[in-house]
């Protein structure tokens, strides 16, 4: 098991880790002991910079940086980054392609007790509604330290989503690859495929055993890069299982489970159901009470895929 | 409206303070240090300065609030409650999963509470909006805010004021909880806005300097706010950031940290003893 590390976390750490190369650039908006950006700042103080309370600001300042050659990583939670700068990274960092990375932490309702005003639901959504931008979900520690390097690595507007919750590890770092645009089968299974992203990876696992106790075959999938999405391994999926399910910490509009949808509704249309927030906003409370009122569970996973089972075999 | 003596709003804000302190233990979580700092600005506006009506939440003539620094909703809370909005009790309930208490304000749930906030920089522009609003309808409602000083440093809060002064809002008054620290340390250390007041008063605005602890001198400040015609008022109310709890004050770490068993005791014992000397006892 080991210990349990958010992957703002590892975020922070990979951040420092990487962080030797001159050109790198850390910029928060006075949230650096949350975003875990401050692991960085103590070790090179010198190429970090405290933007204030100022996040479109801070967008565009990132751009500027750019402009001039820096590899930029701007941080906020998931809500001021993606959403209150919004259009500072569609006309000012993706438009023009520039190389900033957005570290955006504090995603999807376990922020827990900040509430509703604070858990973003949406940022996969519009984040990956713009052109030029690519969008990673990692769901453990390992995935996210490979995720700041692929983003370090890639020419471009990268936009990370970070939990804040403590989470398990999925991987270790032995014979672990990551490819940008390539999906993880995480788990073989023949029945029915379970597509997750983020901390959901970990709960599609879970489904999987209680649903392997009842004789169904599940595979699961980790989307850790959602866009660009790995095609190929959804339409395998589709072609070889029959059905699948999604799941993911977001609004069932416009997330993984609507990219998914895209892929297999153009190519090989097969029964799907989507696990997510439907369409409501989150409210305070312990993460993981609210993973069960808003029907984020392993439960509610296993639920869907005998639905789905029911469509795949009418 | 009842007359409050000084004597009186000195106790209900330091019973403020200790609901400040009994949320944020039973919540394990939640905003301390600016709510402390902002209980007297809360204390004077609900028992002296505006019209309200507790039974009646929603009443069309009232005067507005708007809490734009949402993260201190343990003060606006502590404070509604106080006031008789909702019953104290339910205060233990704050950012639990069953309630209705938000960590940050919500107007749809909360009886009193006037605008939703939580994302800094927006709501002084709601209160521009509800501002506009009285203007438009020629009523004589009033509109409230209370703005951070890590919050001006989101350049909302700056068109907000620009439109309020090219408006002539001076139905509106806004106060500054100018307690000098933020998230990361000092506003002037992480983005300093300084110099508050020239700002404030090259955007238009009238700009009142006032201690903000001293129920007196905020009374003061808001009467001289309501004789100030064609322009918004600003009160800089110069504060300390955990005021009233010794280890909480003049302390970054205490802006979101919820205090454990132990330091719960002893806030609640220092609290109660301003409570037990004024009461004479
Ligand atoms: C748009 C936005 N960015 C960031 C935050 C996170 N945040 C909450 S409180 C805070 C610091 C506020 O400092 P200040 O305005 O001085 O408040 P006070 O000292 O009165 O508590 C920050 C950065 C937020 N709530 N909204
Ligand atoms: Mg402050």
């Amino acid at each position: 098991m080991g210990d349990k590390i958010a992957t703002r976390e590892a975020y922070g750490s990979a951040l420092a880790e990487f962080g030797g190369d001159n050109r790198i650039v850390v910029l928060d908006a006075d949230l650096s002991k949350s975003t875990k950006t401050d692991t960085f700042k103590k070790k090179y103080p010198e190429r970090f910079i405290n933007m204030g309370i100022a996040e479109a600001n801070m967008m565009a300042t990132a751009a500027g940086l750019a402009s001039c050659g820096k590899i930029v990583f701007a941080s906020s939670f998931a809500m001021f980054a993606a959403g209150r700068a919004f259009e500072q990274v569609r006309n000012s960092i993706c438009y023009p392609r520039l190389n900033v990375k957005i570290g955006a932490t504090h995603a999807g309702i376990t922020v827990g007790e900040d509430g509703a005003s604070h858990q973003a639901i949406e940022d996969i959504a519009i984040m990956r509604a713009v052109p030029n931008m690519v969008v990673l979900s990692p769901s453990d520690a390992v995935e996210t330290r490979h995720a700041v390097k692929a983003a370090i690595e890639h020419d471009g507007p990268v936009y990370l989503r970070l939990g804040r919750l403590a989470v398990p590890a999925l991987y270790s770092e032995e014979n672990f690859t990551f490819e940008l645009g390539k999906g993880i089968t995480v788990a073989e299974g023949t029945d029915v495929t379970i597509i997750a992203t983020g901390l959901m990876v970990h709960t599609a696992v879970a489904a999987k055993e209680i649903l392997a106790g009842e004789g169904i075959q599940a595979r699961v999938i980790d989307i850790h890069t959602i866009k660009p999405i790995d095609q190929g391994i959804i339409l395998k999926a589709a072609k070889e299982t029959g059905a699948i399910v999604t799941a993911e910490e977001h609004n069932v509009i416009g997330g993984l489970g609507s990219a998914v949808a895209e892929v297999l509704i153009q190519n090989c249309p097969v029964p799907l159901k989507m696990i997510g927030v439907q369409d409501k906003f989150g409210k305070s409370g312990k993460p993981d009470k609210l993973l069960e009122m808003y029907g984020l569970t392993a439960n509610d996973i296993v639920s869907q895929v005998k639905e789905v089972l029911k469509l795949k075999n009418k | 409206m009842s007359e409050y003596s000084l004597n009186d709003l000195k106790k209900i804000s330091y019973k403020i303070r200790m609901n400040v302190i009994e949320q944020v233990y039973h919540a394990a979580s939640g905003h301390p240090g600016g709510s402390l700092s902002s209980a007297d600005i809360f204390t004077v506006l609900y028992f002296s300065e505006m019209n309200v009506d507790p039974k009646n939440p929603k009443w069309e003539e009232r005067d507005r609030f708007v809490l734009s620094k949402g993260h201190c909703s343990p003060a606006l809370y502590a404070t509604l409650a106080e006031k008789g909005f909702f019953p104290k009790e339910d205060l233990s309930t704050f950012r639990q999963a069953d309630s209705y208490l938000e960590g940050h304000p919500n107007m749809t749930y909360v009886p009193g509470v006037d605008m939703s906030t939580g994302s800094l920089g927006q709501g002084i522009s709601a209160a521009v909006g509800m501002a506009l609003a009285g203007k438009l309808d020629k009523k004589d409602y009033r509109v409230y805010a209370l703005l951070g000083d890590g919050e001006l440093q989101e350049g909302q809060v700056w068109e907000a004021l620009m439109a309020a002064a090219h408006y002539k809002l001076d139905n509106m008054v806004a106060f500054l909880d100018y307690n000098r620290l933020q998230i990361d340390g000092k506003i002037t250390e992480v983005m300093s806005p300084e110099p508050v007041a020239d700002k404030f008063e090259a955007f238009g605005w009238k700009v009142i300097n006032a201690f903000g602890h001293d129920h007196q001198q905020l009374k003061e400040a808001l009467a001289e706010a309501k004789k100030t015609k064609g322009k918004p008022t600003m009160i800089i109310a110069h504060t300390t950031k955990g005021k009233g709890v010794s280890f909480m004050e003049d302390a970054a770490g205490w802006h979101g940290t919820a205090p454990n068993k132990e330091q719960r005791d002893q806030a609640i014992a220092e609290l109660n003893a301003v409570v037990l000397e004024l009461e004479g006892k």
